[in-house]
């Protein structure tokens, strides 16, 4: 019997990164159902972006508040998650902080975790406030409604939850206590206890230590639901990240291909194509399937923080185009994209919806200006524009539905190379005027 | 003023058996709209001034195919992206200098990987380069402690990094350079780009140019920098918009520096 805890401690944790395996799983399979995008080379520039941007938080500190008060709680998470390892090793093998071996290093360790905590749980605290109480106007736009919203404060009511568990873990432990090293905070939380018995405290020491892994086992298997995955898809999110520079949209290859047989008069344009299985290439998107597997990692990694949309010329205007709105639309369809295959033996069965108009309206899509304060604004990597041009791929080569205005403007391109109804013959004219 | 401007064509130039310098690419705006004909015209003032060996490209010259990427007709673009380039390299183009961002960014990012590989600048970094090699002089006397803001054009700037040129350049005419609340790599769109232009905004509570002007006018500049045809007339408009026409100027960095030289 004596070895139950130790059982009991296996099954949760098994279960609980089981779970998660099985939540990573799906994430693939939802990602990899984008199309095939080249992210080859670069490496040495993908990876000083990876560690300067995600690691670094590099693009966080642009807003100085919000970017400190990130770094505590990123780098709080990352020292902490040192202590899980002990909890995991104690639980698996009924020791008691077995790490206490390594010697006054030990004290050194905990006492930083006790710290970091206390610091996580002010900034959470700034956190929450900010959200709630001083209603920054990017955490109230309208797609901050309903669950997003919820999610968002849930995120921060599990960081106070596990931080406080940990120090009042620390503050019951009467043996670490009683080891007067590392303990800088929880001894001034342990007198709060002077007065009950031991086994009470031994008891909310326990019942302080299986809550706290089995709350990071939850807060784990949270994620795949939650925007708080970007914890870990930023880092391949950075690292996929465009290289190229901002303005620099792709040129479809297949659009390239038919270019060159227009043009080229040697092209037999009766030809029986080489690969006659080839499925005829469709331009631009309308729904997830066909955007290209780093903008769903984009969607996915997407934390909603807002700041795209707080730079959005179009938004900042009282238009409805939101980036952020962009990336959490085409994140839920893919989401519905793969619940259908979960129900459908894998298999996508058509439900007579998509992410244009459904989720996506093409009065956001025509609001873009194509300026980029979106991409530069997001501190990691995303590129809505990249989603909202394939959209407008979509509606002018697929269904021919550009505004009026922009079809006049392509006429006039396509029937004398300028925007304009001007004549190309003229176009020395102003030398003269 | 009244000098001629020495506008040679490639064709001209071919016809000699010679190659330029560099060529300048004018585009649809500098050869067409009205405000942006001036922009054109005084870069070549400065030019002809800096006896720069240029040419255009004049009737052969099409338009890079921006709007038309960029509103999602990827076909157009690359119709217009292929003939340009043909027309590029029959004439074995190495270096491109263009007043317009849109131009810039197309002919520079877009282009390579459809066969057309030039060496491509924004008039402002070209302007830079004929200072910096002693080409050029820039005597501040106009302009001398006025106020001039820089509205960084979001395809110059965000979009290629391009920051300092145009600045470098303001700084010359000893103006006072002032900067908006959002200025370089957060920089205020002017409401043109990715078409716009060329169709009515959708519903909002304000104009995008509008925006911007206000927050130009914030800091009370005398003159608005751009240093691109489209923001020109979007700042020009909003200028209008807040009836502060008599107060402010908005000019093209070229227009400053050629009016500095009384060109």
């Amino acid at each position: 019997m004596t070895y139950l805890p130790n059982i009991l401690f296996f099954l949760i944790l098994a279960s609980g990164i089981g779970m998660f395996a099985l939540n990573i799983r799906k994430l693939k399979r939802n990602i990899g159902l984008g199309q095939d995008v080249d992210t080859s080379g670069h490496q040495s520039e993908r990876m000083k972006n990876m560690v300067l941007i995600a690691f670094g938080q590099s693009k966080m500190v642009r807003r100085p508040i919000a970017g400190i008060l990130h770094i505590i709680v990123y780098v709080g998470f990352v020292i902490i998650n040192i202590e899980v390892l002990e909890i995991i090793i104690d639980g698996l093998f009924g020791t008691h902080r077995i790490f206490a071996k390594i010697g006054s290093i030990y004290g050194i360790l905990i006492a930083s975790f006790e710290i970091l905590a206390v610091l996580v749980l002010v900034a959470v605290l700034i956190f929450w406030s900010r959200r709630n109480l001083l209603k920054l106007n990017r955490f109230w736009k309208k797609e901050m409604t309903g669950w997003p919203k919820n999610d968002a404060n849930y995120i921060l009511y599990f960081e106070i939850v596990l931080m406080s568990l940990f120090l009042l873990m620390n503050a019951t432990d009467t043996s670490f206590q009683a080891m007067n090293t590392g303990n800088v905070i929880s001894q001034f939380i342990a007198p709060w206890f002077e007065n009950m018995s031991e086994s009470s405290i031994h008891f909310i020491e326990r019942s302080a230590w299986w809550l706290h892994i089995i709350g990071i086992l939850i807060f784990l298997n949270y994620l795949y639901f939650s925007k708080h995955l970007h914890i870990l898809l930023a880092f391949p999110n950075t690292y996929y990240g465009s290289v190229n520079p901002k303005g620099q949209l792709d040129n479809i290859d297949a659009v390239t291909k038919e270019v060159q047989m227009m043009l080229d008069p040697n092209v037999d344009p009766f030809a029986v194509p080489e690969n006659d299985d080839e499925v005829p290439a469709k331009f631009g998107a309308s729904d997830v399937q066909d955007l290209n597997w780093l903008q769903l990692l984009n969607a996915y990694t997407c934390t909603e923080c807002g700041r795209c949309t707080d730079e959005c010329p179009a938004n900042k205007t009282g238009k409805k185009l939101s980036p952020r709105k962009v990336m959490m639309d085409t994140r839920d369809r893919i989401e519905e994209v793969g619940k259908n295959m979960d129900q459908n033996k894998g298999e996508f069965k058509s439900d007579n919806k998509q992410l244009l108009d459904d989720y996506i309206t093409r009065e956001e899509i025509w609001a873009c200006t194509s300026c980029n304060a979106c991409v530069e604004a997001c501190p990691v990597s995303i590129n809505p524009l990249s989603i909202i041009l394939d959209m407008r791929r979509y509606l002018v080569m697929e269904q021919s539905a550009a505004p009026t205005d922009l079809n006049n403007m392509m006429t006039n391109i396509e029937n004398n190379g300028a925007p304009w109804p001007y004549n190309q013959m003229d176009r020395l004219n102003w030398k003269n005027d | 003023m009244d000098t001629e401007l020495k506008v040679p064509t490639m064709a001209e130039y071919m016809a000699q058996g010679k190659l330029p310098e560099v060529l300048f690419w004018v585009g649809c705006a500098g050869s067409f709209d009205d405000r942006a004909k001036k922009i054109t015209k005084a870069f070549v003032r400065i030019l002809n001034n800096a006896n720069v060996d240029f040419a255009v490209l004049g009737t052969e010259e099409s338009c890079t195919g921006d709007p038309a990427k960029r509103s999602g007709n990827e076909f157009l673009f690359q119709m217009q992206a292929v003939s340009n380039i043909e027309v590029l390299n029959a004439y074995d183009i190495k270096k491109i200098v263009t007043a317009c961002p849109h131009c810039f960014n197309t002919l520079k990012n877009e282009y390579p990987s459809l066969g057309g590989h030039y060496e491509v600048v924004h008039h402002t970094q070209f302007l830079k380069s004929l200072l910096d090699d002693g080409r050029l002089s820039i005597e501040g006397g106009k302009f001398k402690g006025k106020r001039i803001t820089f509205h960084d054009p979001c395809y110059l700037g965000r979009a290629n990094n391009v920051y300092e040129a145009p600045r470098d350049l303001i700084r010359k005419l000893d103006a006072e350079l002032l900067e908006m609340k959002s200025c370089k790599s957060r920089g205020l769109c002017c409401g043109a780009g990715g078409a716009q232009m060329f169709k009515e905004p959708e519903k909002g509570n304000k104009d995008v140019n509008v925006e911007r002007t206000e927050q130009a006018l914030e800091i009370k500049p005398q003159i608005i920098a751009a240093g691109c045809p489209f923001c020109n007339t979007m700042m020009t408009d909003g200028v209008k918009a807040k009836d502060k026409e008599s107060e402010v100027d908005v000019m093209d960095i070229a227009e400053l520096i050629a009016n500095a030289q009384d060109l």
